[in-house]
Parts: structure tokens; sequence; C-alpha cells
């Protein structure tokens, strides 16, 4: 799970890393009003950012600046309602605008070719790691935790001098590379990237200071372990969550909404990968991932059903399933209940083999459903009748 | 011969007095496994599976008393890392987690132990491995396989048993099916698979199945390319048509920062000689153009 730059850096600060002040705004005058309170405690400037979870939001003009409250006022609502890669700006983060003296990536990821935590560092900050991974590979350095003793302060110091940050900064860097791996076992991430980690200027009473600070933050959480988490559970973003999302999860079905007009029923996360790119190999676009998980009975079928038929786009229906511990009856009397409740006239190829399959093709035939013995044949028929329905496959 | 699991194969289950692992050991009873014990905390004593294998407090207890050499782990999420262990430390050689869920930190030090240790884990999220003819252990469908000479390794479930039944429909037996599971951290991988199936004199032949998401295709396609020449292979990847940054029902399936698409995974397994199919169905054929003659 994704969740906002905003509740990434209050982790980070729960785990006692220096993270500057932001608030969140959800109307201009809110940010106007978190500027005054910046401005006043001295900052130069202030930074208004969009809160999506999509990347390249500084890209699509949802990063700027402003120099007064009502710059901040005007700014903000420039950026709330603006449409980065699809998604409506709700929110923007609010913080004084850092004065840079050096950016640096410092992340930690869940490595799964070594099975261990690995910290990645770069002197090369505040830009795509992507970017620099496939431009200059060599300036990523990378360490290991231990799988038992986590990150070593010797191996944060390693990463500290290949990246520079020998000198004054040296105790902070590690205090800081050790925070990102104990909130990374803290919440159970799979990430937690500070991009940029940054030297920032700041002027006091006895002059100028230097010091590290995380001015970037993006954390992504570990499903599975979601359920031991509550608290975490919350930060669910739902304004930019598809309302077919939640019913899923309360269903324990996996989905993912797409673009096409072939919906799709499958049993097992791999078949349904497959199903897709079988719809796409004969000529059509599908319209969703839908994994029934095992054993489903047939209130998951209908749940499914719904999920699909929600979307006004599809124009015909795929249904595999391999019965090993789902049986293919208990799939097929879910169907014809589904059917006979659906609103919307869609027509639907099922392809059901493995267990009580024999069962499942009688109980589909005395319905008059449209069965495929194969995979194959099954996403031929989809497609065509998709196209037979209007629908652009 | 065949991996990981055999006529040898001692098997004891994790987890046998609930409903999934009452029902999959009946399955694997019926396709001839031997299962010499079951584990279940405060039923020792007991008899399970119509008074047929006798359940243990513990797996030390199990194996001492039944020389187990085998676990099958069917508990939820919560407990599965204790149960990993608990095998670790009774000294059981080979183990099978079915379990789907567990949190990825929690397996780092999991492996770690069990790589200390010797043994070997296969899973978690996975459904097994079938021998034709010799055992099944965890949860794939005995009814699909054919005796034969074909080692078959998979991130998958369903989409193995696809796989497999279309093998069987054209008359290709298969000498082990492993599935090595769709988590992101899991203890053994798909080059693990291809080292034993290259060690095993009667796999003659080997299919690989496997999904967006992670490097561990090509990681075996590099391998393979170096010590399979000569063995006929053919491989299917799942997710042509994944998008980026969505996590396709497998926990470790998901396209991140525009690596582990199926493309990458497709190019590295042709670069090194193996052909894949675009759909399950093409994988005999595959084969047999491959110079498979079984």
């Amino acid at each position: 799970m994704k969740i906002q730059e905003a509740d990434a850096k209050s982790l980070l600060a729960a785990a006692g890393l220096p993270v500057p002040p932001w608030s969140v705004a959800r109307a201009p005058a809110e940010a106007r009003a978190a500027a005054e309170r910046f401005l006043g405690d001295g900052a130069g400037r202030v930074v208004i950012k969009a809160q999506v979870l999509v990347g390249g939001r500084g890209k699509a003009g949802g990063v700027k600046l402003a120099g007064s409250p009502r710059e901040a006022e005007e700014v903000a609502g420039r950026i709330l309602g603006m449409d980065i890669k699809g998604i409506t700006v709700r929110k923007v983060l609010v913080g004084p605008a850092a004065v840079i003296v050096k950016e640096f990536y410092l992340g930690a990821i869940l490595d799964r070719a070594s099975r261990r935590i690995v910290l990645m560092a770069s002197a090369e900050g505040g830009v795509e790691i992507e970017e620099v991974a496939k431009a200059t590979p060599e300036a990523i350095h990378r360490v290991e935790a231990h799988p038992l003793l986590g990150l070593l302060d010797y191996q944060a110091r390693e990463l500290a001098f290949a990246i520079g940050l020998g000198g004054p900064h040296l105790r902070d860097f590690v205090r800081i590379a050790r925070g990102l791996v104990a909130t990374m076992k803290a919440n159970d991430a799979d990430l937690v990237e500070v991009n940029p980690l940054a030297i920032i200027r700041e002027s006091g009473p006895e002059g100028h200071v230097e010091r590290l600070a995380c001015l970037d933050a993006k954390v992504t959480l570990d499903d599975s372990a979601l359920p031991r988490h509550p608290d975490l559970e919350k930060l669910r973003d739902l304004d930019e969550e598809d309302p077919a999302d939640a019913e899923a999860r309360h269903y324990d079905i996996s989905f993912i909404h797409l673009d096409g007009s072939i919906g799709c029923m499958v049993n097992g996360a791999g078949l349904a990968m497959t199903t897709m790119d079988l719809v796409k190999r004969a000529g059509g676009e599908p319209a969703n991932f839908l994994d029934i998980g095992g054993g489903a009975k047939a209130d998951r079928v209908a749940a499914a059903m719904r999920l699909i038929l929600a979307d006004p786009k599809v124009r015909a229906i795929l249904v595999n399933i391999f019965g090993g511990i789902t049986r293919g009856d208990e799939v097929a009397r879910g169907l014809i209940e589904a059917r006979s409740r659906q609103e919307r006239e869609v027509p639907m190829v099922v392809r059901i083999v493995g267990t009580n399959a024999e069962e499942a093709g009688r109980l589909l035939e005395e319905a008059s459903f449209e069965t495929a013995a194969t995979l194959d044949e099954a996403a031929t028929k989809a497609v065509a009748a998709a196209r037979a329905a209007g629908g652009a496959a | 011969m065949s991996i990981l699991i055999g006529r040898d194969t001692r098997l004891v289950v994790h987890g046998m007095t609930g409903r999934e692992g009452e029902f999959h050991s009946r399955q694997m009873l019926d396709f001839g496994t031997r299962i010499v014990a079951g584990m279940t905390p405060g039923k020792g004593g007991l008899y399970a599976l119509d008074n047929r294998v006798p359940v243990f407090d513990t797996i030390a207890e199990a194996a001492r008393e039944t020389g187990a050499n085998t676990s099958c782990i069917f508990v939820p999420a919560a407990g599965a890392p204790d149960s990993i262990l608990e095998a670790v430390g009774a000294g059981i050689p080979t183990i099978f987690c079915i379990t789907e869920g567990i949190p990825a930190l929690d397996m780092l030090p999991v492996v770690e132990v069990v790589r200390a240790a010797g043994a070997r884990l296969i899973g978690p999220n996975c459904p097994g491995a079938t021998s034709p003819g010799r055992a099944k252990v965890g949860i794939i469908p005995g009814s699909i396989h054919r005796e034969g000479s074909v080692g078959v390794v998979s991130r998958s479930g369903t989409l193995t048993y696809e796989a497999v039944q279309a093998m069987t429909d054209a008359g290709i037996g298969q000498s082990t099916c492993v599935g090595i599971g769709g988590d992101p951290i899991i203890g053994t991988t798909f080059l693990d698979v291809l080292r034993l199936f290259a060690a095993d004199p009667e796999t003659e032949a080997i299919v690989l199945i496997g999904e967006i998401g992670g490097s561990a295709e090509e990681e075996a396609a590099a391998w393979a390319a170096e010590h399979l020449r000569g063995v006929p292979m053919a491989a299917f990847i799942a997710g042509r048509t994944a998008p980026e940054g969505k996590r396709m029902g497998h926990a470790g399936a998901i396209i991140s920062g525009g690596r582990g698409t199926a493309a990458e995974k497709v190019a590295a397994l042709e670069a090194a000689g193996i052909r894949v199919a675009s759909s399950p169905t093409e994988i005999p054929a595959l084969l047999r153009a491959a110079g498979y003659r079984g």
C-alpha cells in the first residue's frame, strides 16, 4: 500500500529523524494560514506540494514555491483540483522552503535477490533513482543489512564515506540510515525512501548552520502485514482509491481496474495474468485483473461479478477457473445466481476445468451459458462476443 | 529419481487437524505420499485421517518417533514462521510452506536460519511439489499429472496446473513439478530448482513458468545458458499486459521502477536459447521443438 508524503514524513518523524515541519491543506485558505505560520517563524518562502500517490508531480506542475501567504493561497488554488496522471489533487503539503546546499538519495528496500534489507545511497539526490540506476549505476552505493542484527553502524559509515558525507554530517547520516531501517521494520514497509536527503542551511542567532534533513519521504507498506498495523490501515488514501477496490478487499478478491472491454474472473494470480495476456493475444483488451482466490464460494463469485459489471466499458466477461481447492460446481452456481440478478445484459464465456468440472458443465449447459474447453478458445470467444456487443475490443 | 520429494519422503503435516490441512492430507495420502505424522500443539496422542496417522504436540517428537524427513505447513500466516523454525530446529531437511500472506520482513531472518542450518525451504505461498507415481506434498491436484521426465518449476499455482494439464494432454509426463511460491522472499528460487533438475538423471527436459516482478527468471536464464546447454527447455511468463506499480495478486508480482516486466524476462530467456510460449497450451510443442523426445 502506498501512503502520502505527509504520512510517510510522520513515520520518519516518529522514528526521530530530522524532518522539517509541514502542514496539510485541503483548501487554499488552509494553505494561506499554514504559510503565514511558517513565514512568521522565519522561513523565506514556503513550498506547496501536491499530495498524490504517483511519481512525477514536480514535472506536472504539482510542486511550487510561494513568498507570501496570499501567493501561497493562489498557488494552492491552482494545484488543488489539478489532474496529475489521472488523479485529482485533493490536498497539498505546505512547509518552509529549505535552503539546499547539497542533495543526496537514501533509500531502504526489501531486496528479493539477496533476501536482505538493502540500503542504497547516492550523491545524485533529488532525481529519480531509477534514472540514476540506468544512466550511472556506479553512482549508487549499497549495503545489505544483516538479516539477524540489522544495519550496523560501520555499514552506514561506509555508505556515508562513499557518497562524500564523511565530514561533519557523518554521525547524523548514520543515525538517519539506521532510522530508515528502523522505520521499515516498525511499519512492515517494503520501501522507505528519502529523496532528497539534503544538507540545508538555516540561519540562527549564531549565524548560519548546516544540517541534514529529510525533505521528501516515500513509504510503501507490505499489504500482508497490514492486519497487524490497524493504525497504518487508516493511512489508506480513500480519495485516490477506486470504490471497487474497497469492495474487492471486503470479499478478499484481488482486483485491479484496467482500460479494456473484457472483464476477467479467474482463480489464481498467475492464471489471472495469463488470462489477460491471452485476451490481448486474441485481439482484445482486458478490463481488469481479478483473482477470486482459492476455495471461492457462490457469494464471492457474485461479488466478483458485481465488480466487473460496475465498469460501464465492459462488453463481455471471460470466466476461467482451474479447480483445485476451488470447486467448479460452486463457481457455476455463483455465476447462475449472479446472472439472474444482473441489471445489464453482458455476454459471458465460461471455462471451468479441474475439481467438479463435470457438474459445473452440466449446470452451465442447463442455464445455457456459453462455454469453452480451453483457455485459448475462451479468449477468442470472449473477444468475438465483445466485438459483437459493440465494444472496441 | 525425482527432486525434493520421492518414495523415501516421510511427511509430517503441521496443522493436519485444521480444515485445509486435513483435506489436503487426504489428497496426499490418496496420491501415495507416505504421511507419517501430524502436528498440532495440544492434540498429541490423537490419531487423524481415520486413525491412520499419529498426531504429535511438537515436530521434534514427530521426527524422533516416526523418522519424518519432510514437513508441510498449513498453519495461518501469523504462526507459519514459527512452524518453519520449529521444523528446522527438529532437523527436518526439507520444509514446504503452503501458507499465504506472511509479512515479507518476517521471512528475512527465517530464510537466514534455514540457510545456516543447511535445510531447504520451499515457499511460502506455494502449492508444493508433485512427483507422479511417487509422492505429492502440498495442494497441486494429483489428477493433472502423468509420469514422465520433464521437470516443471513455477512461481504460480493454478497457472502451473494449466501448463501441466496441457503437457499431460499432449502425452508429456513430469518427473517433478515444483511451485516455488509467489512471495517476494522465498526459500528456494528458480535457480535452486534448476540446479536440482540438472543433477537429476530422470529429468530430461525442463519447463519454467515465471511471472512479472523481481529478476529470478533472468538469473535462472543466465545460469541455464551456461549449464543446461543440450537440455530441452521451454518457458512461459505471465503478465505481459500487467500495468506498472500494481501488485497483481501475488505479493511478488509487481513491476516497479520499470523493472521486472514480462518483456525483460522473455528477452533474457530467449537470449539463453529458451523459447517462451505465448499460451500455456504451446508448451508441449515448444518442448518437442527444443528436441524433447520423451
